[in-house]
């Protein structure tokens, strides 16, 4: 395996990091709109060249200062790595193109600057977290997103975004802490921060107290920043009532960046201990995924708000993810990797659509959207393709997704498994169909005014994720390519 | 001419091309668009047929379109079952446009733009269903129709085509990604391979209890086929306008079910393994009991397309027992069926519109008399019972007769007894109709509309006297879906030999 040191790593945080402050300075929204775009599609830009580069060597690094590792911190870029900062800068890109005519109808004007600066702040930590080979590092990459995220929630028009940001930041600085409390324990133990440092010295001290109790308060601190089942609770109203864009970038990102967390500790820091044979890790999130794939299917048809909904909805497809990585053979790593890029696209397409909705006409519940297939066919037909993939019907990724991971649970031998996941694709049927339904059958309602012009800048990113979203249904060679040699590097480890 | 994958490719595109074509003139040319529904059907089935001679003579073209993952192909194969329903398909389609265009002006529909579109959608869907190389690609295109059929089923608007459509695509969409996915994944896993193999692709690699699973997971899977109880879906697909209900429930969603079925049994299960595995001894029970479950409720059914409904779910059943005989001569039975009931059901479905669109009658018990306003209609509609009974000398009794000799080949009493007893309920609940309709004195409602009214438009009639011209035909010339279908056993009728 070459090494080879490698700049770009550090310009794709530092861009981002440096063009919030700017955004301060400028005190004026174009401007500061017009900064913040240039730089997503100019991370966007070195991260698809990263990805290339990845093909002829797997593993990139830069050392920060020149301080060699284990001393200084140090970023490292491998397939897993390459493959999130693919997706966090692609849905950045795009719902940095959409938030333009988004936000100026949800934000008073004097705040916008600010806005477009904590979307900086949050890209930035979102790409930290993905390339910092360092475990403290991560941490204040973590909080960097984090804090960020709760000021870009608060800023929603309804006033519940208040106290669903406060409730955000109370989860999620425990969280935090809790992550914190296991990478300071680690560090008591081996002397060390350094993820590739600690992989080295951990199976000496693996079976201690210390270290299983770090690995306990590793695990739930993330599955609180990953909203696993029954850690959620912060995620419906934090998406249901920030504005429309930070909804979508939070919704296709954040969560799946605390995934690649997770996959990190697991297959990286304890990556020459097994730790699905070590610790009693498996049976664990293996009930709470499938608990999340029905419960939060369940109560996402029971929902009135669309955000709400399509959050739950979230919740349930975080269960996949972690069902996938539960499974713990390279097919099931896989299938979750697969479903962390496929969920990011259709996700992404979906809270666009309900974006656009509000744009147009301000509809959040699942009444305003009677007669919505008429009033906003482009609209609604995006939405309709986001839906088929959350259920998994074929052409498009869900599909594909469901395919991998049903596949991986029978290879396993797991095949209660494989009926569970299918059974828990039937609830996806009744939520999304519920709307489908309301949107094309339902007459408009009278005196309802027309919906505003909504302009192709919003359009366009969401078409470009909708069809993204059935190309790689439909020709899914790339994609699984992707999240095949991204589980084949991290099982490596073992 | 085509070469033959070409032709493939162009089978299934050209609805596709078609449908495009109607989009484009829309309403504002309602002519040249019905012109495109018409050319496109016209063209496709001379590509369709153009390869029929070929697969009886044993050829099997194959095209590979492209791989959807690495291993995974969406492959198309021909081979002769799915070139009988190619065949009854698009042939059916041509018919059922000019019915179409006379039922929807008639009843001065809304959104015929979009219906004609779904048409062609759901038409290229059947076509894909037919010539699929694998179980991937049979399942791709199964979903498309499911999916492109519902916003016919929901045509109206109406709340009661809403429930409708919730329990039509619930149940559809309930069984085939919770219970066939399922078992495709499977066979995948055990079997390293999807492809439609003849003989089967799982002898000797799945035995015991996996077999019975795998082969309840494709037969309750494949909700379309309507094996009970998994039929629901059918009698609240009525809702829908009446050329749905005949091209799509009498013909191609319901064919593309016990074509799935057959296929399966035929290709992936494959026949001697499953008689020495004896996994399959339930079915033929299943569907007994299907078809004389169904055909009771039928007699029990006054709106006249539930009562074909509940029909067309016996019928089918008919298929899939004949399958399920596992004997070679009873599996030309069965492919003989699905061409034999498309003609005889769609002649009735026809029959059925044709008396709403003229007398706007709905109800079995409205029917007195209305045989001497609408000779045509009716004369037609005693063509299609008379098949659906099974007698000479229309179609119905050429499959019968494969079917009930498969039975008593094989000893099958069993099979033997419902055959024999579903004639009598056919019987029972076809020949009233017939009889009231020419004998009985017409009832007068009073302040009814449509008390003077003759024959449904042109365009009604001359597709039924065509269909139900079919169906004397296919009796008097079996030779085209025969020849087929023994083209599809010569392999176990050989290795019989």
């Amino acid at each position: 395996m070459t090494d080879a040191s490698n700049p770009l790593l550090i310009l794709l945080v530092i861009l981002p990091l440096m063009a919030a402050p700017v955004c301060v300075l400028m005190r004026n929204a174009v401007a500061a709109w017009s900064l913040s775009l240039v730089v997503a599609w100019a991370v966007l830009g070195i991260s698809i060249k990263l990805l290339m580069e990845l093909n002829t060597t797997p593993t990139m690094y830069y050392r920060i200062g020149g301080w060699d590792a284990p001393w200084g911190i140090e970023y490292v870029l491998d397939p897993v790595g390459g493959f999130v900062i693919l997706i966090v800068a692609v849905i950045g890109a795009l719902s940095m193109t959409y938030a333009k005519a988004s936000i100026e109808k949800e934000i008073p004007s004097e705040r916008i600057y600010l806005f477009y600066a904590m979307m900086m702040l949050c890209l930035s930590g979102l790409l930290g977290i993905a390339i910092t080979g360092d475990a403290f590092n991560l941490f204040v990459f973590l909080e960097i997103s984090s804090l960020s995220s709760y000021v870009l929630i608060s800023l929603g028009r309804d006033r519940r975004a208040l106290s669903s940001a406060f409730k955000y930041l109370v989860m999620g600085t425990i969280g935090a802490t809790f992550y914190i409390i296991g990478v300071g324990m680690m560090y008591m133990m081996t002397g060390t921060l350094n993820m590739a440092d600690l992989s080295t010295i951990l199976p000496t001290i693996a079976d201690t107290r210390t270290i299983m109790a770090a690995l306990a308060f590793l695990t739930v601190g993330i599955s609180l920043k990953l909203a696993l089942f029954p850690l959620h609770m912060w995620l419906p109203g934090a998406y249901a009532f920030a504005p429309s864009v930070v909804t979508v970038f939070l919704a296709a990102t954040a969560t799946k960046v605390s995934l690649y967390v997770l996959l990190r500790i697991f297959y990286t820091v304890f990556g020459n201990v097994d730790v699905f044979a070590t610790f009693p890790i498996q049976p664990l999130l293996m009930t709470m995924a499938l608990a999340a794939m029905f419960v939060a299917s369940l109560a996402a048809i029971w929902q009135h708000n669309i955000k709400r909904m399509l959050a739950y909805s979230s919740v349930a497809q975080i269960g996949y993810m972690v069902l996938g990585v539960a499974i713990a053979s390279e097919a099931g790593l896989t299938g979750g990797i697969l479903h962390l890029f496929n969920h990011a696209l259709m996700k992404g397409a979906l809270f666009m659509a309900v974006g656009a909705m509000v744009f147009a006409t301000g509809a959040v519940t699942l009444k305003d959207l009677e007669g919505m297939g008429r009033r906003m066919p482009l609209v609604m037909a995006a939405f309709v393709v986001g839906g088929l993939s959350l259920i998994g019907v074929p052409l498009t990724v869900g599909f594909v997704s469901k395919w991998v991971l049903v596949s991986a649970a029978l290879d396993a031998g797991m095949w209660p498994l494989a009926a569970l996941i299918l059974a828990s694709s039937l609830l996806a049927i009744v939520y999304v169909w519920r709307v489908v339904e309301v949107a094309y059958l339902r007459p408009v309602p009278e005196g309802a005014p027309a919906p505003a012009q909504v302009p192709l800048s919003m359009l366009l990113p969401m078409w470009a994720l909708a069809l993204m979203t059935l190309w790689f249904g439909i020709n899914a060679t790339l994609s699984t390519d992707l999240a095949t040699q991204a589980a084949r590097n991290l099982m490596g480890g073992l | 001419m085509l070469s033959a994958p070409d032709a493939i490719l162009a089978a299934i595109l050209l609805p596709l091309v078609g449908g495009a074509g109607v989009v484009l003139f829309g309403e504002r040319h309602r002519n040249l668009r019905e012109a495109v529904t018409l050319v496109t059907g016209a063209v496709l089935f001379v590509i369709v047929a153009s390869l029929t001679a070929d697969i009886i003579n044993g050829a099997r073209p194959s095209l590979i379109a492209y791989e959807m993952m690495a291993g995974l192909e969406i492959k198309f194969t021909v081979e002769p079952l799915g070139q009988i329903f190619a065949l009854v398909a698009s042939g059916l389609w041509i018919v059922n446009s000019i019915y179409s265009i006379g039922y929807m002006r008639g009843n001065a529909e809304k959104n015929q733009t979009r219906f004609y579109l779904c048409f062609t959608i759901a038409i290229a869907s059947s076509i894909g269903i037919a010539y699929a190389g694998n179980m991937l690609t049979l399942f791709v295109f199964y979903e498309a129709l499911t999916l492109s059929t519902y916003p016919l089923v929901t045509h109206s608007g109406k709340p009661e085509a809403r429930s409708g459509g919730r329990v039509y695509l619930g149940i559809l969409m309930a069984t085939s990604i919770g219970l066939l996915f399922l078992g495709l994944l499977w066979t995948l896993n055990i079997a390293g391979t999807l492809d439609f193999t003849p003989g089967g692709i799982l002898a000797g690699k799945a035995e015991g209890p996996i077999v019975g699973v795998l082969l309840f997971l494709y037969m309750f899977g494949i909700g379309k086929a309507a094996l009970m109880p998994v039929h629901r879906w059918l009698p609240a697909a009525m809702v829908a306008p009446t050329p749905v209900s005949a091209l799509l429930h009498a013909v191609a969603v319901v064919k593309a079910g016990v074509f799935s079925v057959v296929k399966v049994l035929v290709y992936i299960f494959g026949l001697d393994f499953l008689n020495d595995a004896t996994a399959d001894n339930w079915l033929i029970y299943i569907a007994g009991y299907t078809i004389i479950a169904a055909s009771i409720i039928a007699l029990r059914q006054d709106n006249l397309k539930r009562r074909l409904a509940y029909s067309t779910i016996s019928q089918l059943s008919y298929v899939i027992l004949a399958a399920a005989i596992l004997a070679p001569i009873s599996m030309i039975g069965a492919a003989m069926h699905i061409a034999a009931h498309a003609f005889g059901k769609i002649t009735l479905f026809f029959a059925a519109g044709s008396i709403y669109t003229a007398a706007h009658k709905t109800e079995v018990s409205q029917l007195n008399g209305i045989g001497r306003r609408m000779p045509w209609t009716m004369t037609a509609f005693a063509i299609g019972a008379l098949s659906m009974i099974g007698l000479p000398p229309t179609a119905g009794f050429v499959s019968k007769w494969y079917i009930l000799s498969g039975a008593l080949e094989t000893q099958q009493m069993f099979a033997v007894g419902v055959i024999i007893l579903s004639t009598l309920l056919n019987a029972a609940y076809f020949l009233p109709i017939v009889y009231v309709a020419f004998f009985k004195a017409e009832t007068k409602v009073d302040g009814h509309a449509h008390v003077d009214h003759g024959e449904a438009p042109l365009g009604v009639v001359i597709a039924l006297s065509l269909t139900a011209l079919g169906t004397v035909a296919l009796f008097f010339f079996p030779d085209i879906p025969l020849g087929l279908a023994q083209s599809m056993m010569a392999p176990e009728i050989m290795g019989a030999r």
